[in-house]
């Protein structure tokens, strides 16, 4: 896996660095002239969307949701992860670990492709596997933040997840964010849980306040219930269905 | 923990405050300018006049400064002031400036607005390689223009820093206008963070200093003055487009201390006179980022100049002045105070100063005014008249259409606002390029561009955003007439546009959707011809937009009367054209005057061959 990841890293790298060292077209100057502006720079930022407590009962779990980026306007490395550990057992997955190039395709939107992995962790037998994955991330009308992917796990299976934020902005510190997610499947794959058809629908809102514009702790509720074979192969499991949480957490970027 | 001086009984704490106090006042004189204690006559001795010659020597170094009451070990200065000193030269005479570098990085000086020989332009990396750490470059030009201008650093983003300062040029026949005294007035903004840290965070979070954007009560209140479709269409229009119509300035008060003539508002600049004087200030927008809207309340102004060249005198209330603007007025003081009011567009913050009969005086401050929004002009929707929230009235039905995609059918009705007094508009012909169709690429500009105006309008008659509420007069550029109109009568051979296009969200700037970088060849103008410049504002801002080298001729309708300008404010949705006569060969620099925007590559080389 980690093989597989330097490889994208390596790749994504090289297409930013030839974007940057090509500027300065638009002037006849003498070579050794630095440039009258330097509008390629490279940044990047590290955010950490969801880091966050919830508790279902008497379940307890921490949960993290990240992202970074490196790059210039339009070609970026993207690195998503996310996953949960359950805090009684140690148990927990890594439900995706993506390692992507992004590039600026429209303005509101980015086509990002590139290798994802997910993974079990905790006491008894793990596993883990691997997909290569391409999707959109961007801003749709009416400001939807959307993030959505189609993979294909090295063991040809296919699924699709989709991703959506809103923001309602209470006052200009006190922000309601209205998050779905839903992942649909294209085949069975039970040693990961995984039935065909839609697996499951996940909603949360979130009320959070943002100290800066870096920081926000918040507080919210998060409801999931799993559908079709998915539903059925969890209740054979002897797993929940559905479940809705209080949550905590904070936002926070840098 | 306080800890008491054993002698006087006051805690140490208090003891350093009180030396720190002390050294601040005395810092605080000696780090003004001449020009700023009211000293125009500007008798310092690094001026020398020799054969037919200014010469200064400036040496350009980081000071510590006190700003407000903070210390600050960032400012650049010149000759150890911030704003810089005042240049004044004589129309006719050569100038000669030796700028010595102490930095530990290039810099140079821009002298913006003049008119000389390329080389002397000093943007690093166009017209000469910058001046290095250590190095003495030496300018020298023939002065050819009288006026109001000034100059600035133009390496990095080192302008922000307070590497800004006045020049004046005296005119050689005396100007047939009549004052008892002059003043200057340099409009600034100024963060205590790193401008490379502002930049970053315009750059990896949309609207980051933006502390106004629209909430869920906003649109609550439209349903109440609007009713509830309408409230409902108006948001889902902007929601469509991903626009903010509350996108007006992009570093707000909330980071910036607005500085007039180096003083925050607390300090107080103050311009002393006497009963019965007349007055001209000499306004000078030396911001980074901000338009202000300058006002002297219950004194009217009379503008005399723009951009350093004499208009016809036109009297008003209150003037939007745009990054690297200048604007003369004449004034006459009845009161013992006055203050100068200068706001940010936005409303965020403003600085004021006064204008009083002795030290210490003070008038009554304003309040600012209320905060707005654009309205659908901003998207280059059709005349909508004016911008802003009431304009949105009867304008709503359109909204169903598709935004970017219909070009037609949005004649709306152009509603004219009390406050224009511009002269009787059938006398002035109409400016060239009204009801064009317009041009942008098969792609629209691409992901440079988060939008284009599908219907620009000439807005020269309009004060612009934010003036929704006021009921006295507002300076328009369809006010400006130049005194006697300009030597070259030819009409344009050739008509070059350009489209001002942004994207908010990944903060990129650009002319035409693509960023200095992306582009493969400066504008070519051909030395001696005519042409007319066409500017087009696809964007939800406002760009004030710089020509070094040339006077741009704006055409407002005015025929031969048309001003001269360096800089040209261009409105969201708006198209503007100029007359160029393209007689200075070599390379010059073309971009938004916001800095920030510059940097992120809103900036052409207009290459005269």
């Amino acid at each position: 896996m980690i093989n597989r990841i330097k490889l994208v890293v390596g790749a994504s790298v090289f297409t930013i660095a030839s974007g940057a060292g090509a500027a300065g077209t638009g002037v006849q100057a003498e070579p050794d002239w630095t440039l009258p502006v330097h509008d390629n720079e490279i940044f990047g930022q590290l955010l950490f969307d969801r880091m966050e407590y919830q508790r279902d009962g008497n379940n307890e779990i921490a949960l993290w949701d990240a992202q970074a980026w490196v790059g210039t306007d339009r070609k970026r490395l993207w690195i998503e992860t996310e996953g949960e550990t359950n805090l009684a057992t140690e148990g927990g997955d890594v439900e995706n670990f993506d390692a992507q190039y992004s590039y600026r395709l429209a303005p509101f939107w980015d086509i990002q492709t590139g290798l994802g992995a997910q993974a079990t962790f905790g006491p008894g037998q793990n596993k883990e596997r691997y997909s290569a994955l391409i999707g959109l991330q961007g801003l749709a009308p009416y400001w939807f933040e959307v993030d959505t992917n189609l993979r294909v796990t090295e063991d040809g299976d296919l699924s699709y997840d989709f991703e959506a934020e809103y923001d309602w902005l209470l006052t200009q510190r006190l922000i309601l964010q209205g998050r779905g997610e839903t992942l649909v499947a294209f085949s069975d794959v039970e040693e990961w849980g995984v039935g065909s058809g839609i697996n499951n629908i996940g909603l949360g809102l979130r009320l959070r306040y943002q100290l800066s514009r870096e920081f926000a702790p918040y507080v919210g509720v998060s409801y999931t219930r799993y559908l079709g074979n998915t539903k059925d192969l969890r209740e054979r499991e002897g797993e929940d269905v559905e479940s809705s949480s209080f949550v905590a957490g904070i936002r926070w970027w840098y | 923990m306080n800890e008491q001086h054993p002698d006087t009984g006051l805690s140490r704490r208090r003891l350093i405050q009180g030396a720190a106090a002390m050294g601040l006042i005395a810092g605080f004189d000696s780090l003004m300018p001449a020009f700023a204690r009211g000293n125009l006559d500007n008798s310092n001795v690094y001026h020398t006049v020799r054969d037919g010659a200014d010469i200064y020597d400036l040496t350009i170094a980081r000071t510590p400064l006190t700003i407000g009451s903070k210390l600050s070990k960032q400012p650049i200065t010149i000759n150890g002031t911030l704003p810089a000193p005042l240049i004044r030269l004589k129309q006719g005479r050569e100038a000669i400036m030796r700028v010595t570098n102490t930095l530990s990085e290039a810099t140079s000086i821009h002298w913006h607005g003049l008119i000389l020989p390329f080389r002397m332009d000093g943007v690093p990396g166009v017209s000469f390689p910058g001046i290095m750490p250590g190095e003495t470059f030496e300018y020298r030009f023939p002065v050819e223009q009288h006026g109001t201008y000034w100059y600035h650093s133009h390496s990095g983003f080192q302008e922000q820093l307070g590497h800004y300062g006045p020049i004046i040029i005296d005119p050689a026949e005396p100007e047939p206008v009549s004052y008892d005294r002059e003043y200057i007035v340099v409009l600034s903004d100024w963060t205590f963070d790193s401008p490379a840290d502002v930049f970053r965070n315009l750059k990896v979070f949309e609207g980051y200093y933006n502390y106004n954007q629209r909430t869920v009560g906003d649109f609550f209140k439209d349903v109440e003055t609007m009713g509830w479709d309408a409230a409902w269409s108006k948001a889902g229009m902007w929601g469509r487009m991903r626009m903010s119509p509350r996108d007006i300035l992009d570093v707000t008060g909330s980071e910036y201390t607005y500085l007039m003539n180096g003083s925050p508002s607390a300090s107080n600049w103050t311009g002393l006179f006497r009963p019965g004087e007349k007055i001209r200030l000499r306004f000078i927008n030396a911001s980074a980022m901000t338009f202000f809207d300058v006002r002297i309340p219950g004194l009217p102004m009379t503008v005399i100049s723009a951009d350093g060249q004499p208009v016809q005198p036109v009297e008003t209330d209150e003037f939007r002045i745009g990054v690297a603007e200048t604007y003369d007025v004449i004034v006459e003081p009845t009161d013992m105070a006055h203050t100068v009011f200068a706001q940010a567009q936005d409303r965020s913050g403003f600085v004021r100063g006064t204008l009083a009969t002795r030290k210490g005086l003070e008038a009554q401050v304003p309040p600012m005014y209320p905060r707005t929004e654009r309205g659908m002009a901003a998207m280059g929707m059709g005349a909508m008249g004016k911008s802003g929230g009431q304009a949105m009235h009867g304008g709503m039905d359109m909204a169903h259409g598709d935004m970017a995609g219909d070009s037609g059918g949005m004649n709306m009705d152009h509603g004219r606002m009390n406050m224009d007094t511009s002269p009787d508009k059938s006398s002035l012909s109409p400016v060239p390029t009204a009801g064009r169709p317009v041009s942008h690429g098969p792609d629209n500009h691409g992901p440079g561009a988060a939008m284009v105006a599908s219907s620009p309008q000439s807005r020269l008659d309009e004060p612009g955003v934010g003036f929704e509420t006021v009921d006295h007069r507002v300076l328009t550029y369809s006010q400006l007439r130049s005194i006697d109109g300009w030597p070259d009568k030819r009409p344009a051979e050739r008509e070059v546009e350009l489209h001002l296009t942004g994207n908010m969200e990944r903060y990129m700037w650009s002319f035409d959707g693509r960023k200095f970088s992306e582009v493969d060849g400066p504008v070519k103008f051909y030395h001696g011809e005519r042409l007319r410049l066409i500017l087009v504002n696809d964007s939800m801002m406002d760009h004030p937009i710089h020509l070094h080298g040339m006077w741009m001729e704006l055409e407002t309708g005015a025929g031969e009367h048309r001003p001269r300008k360096h800089t040209i404010s261009v409105k969201p949705g708006e198209r503007v054209s100029a007359l160029i006569t393209a007689d200075a060969p070599g390379d010059w620099a073309f971009h938004c005057h916001l800095l920030y925007h510059m940097d992120a590559g809103m900036f052409r080389v207009v290459s005269v061959v």
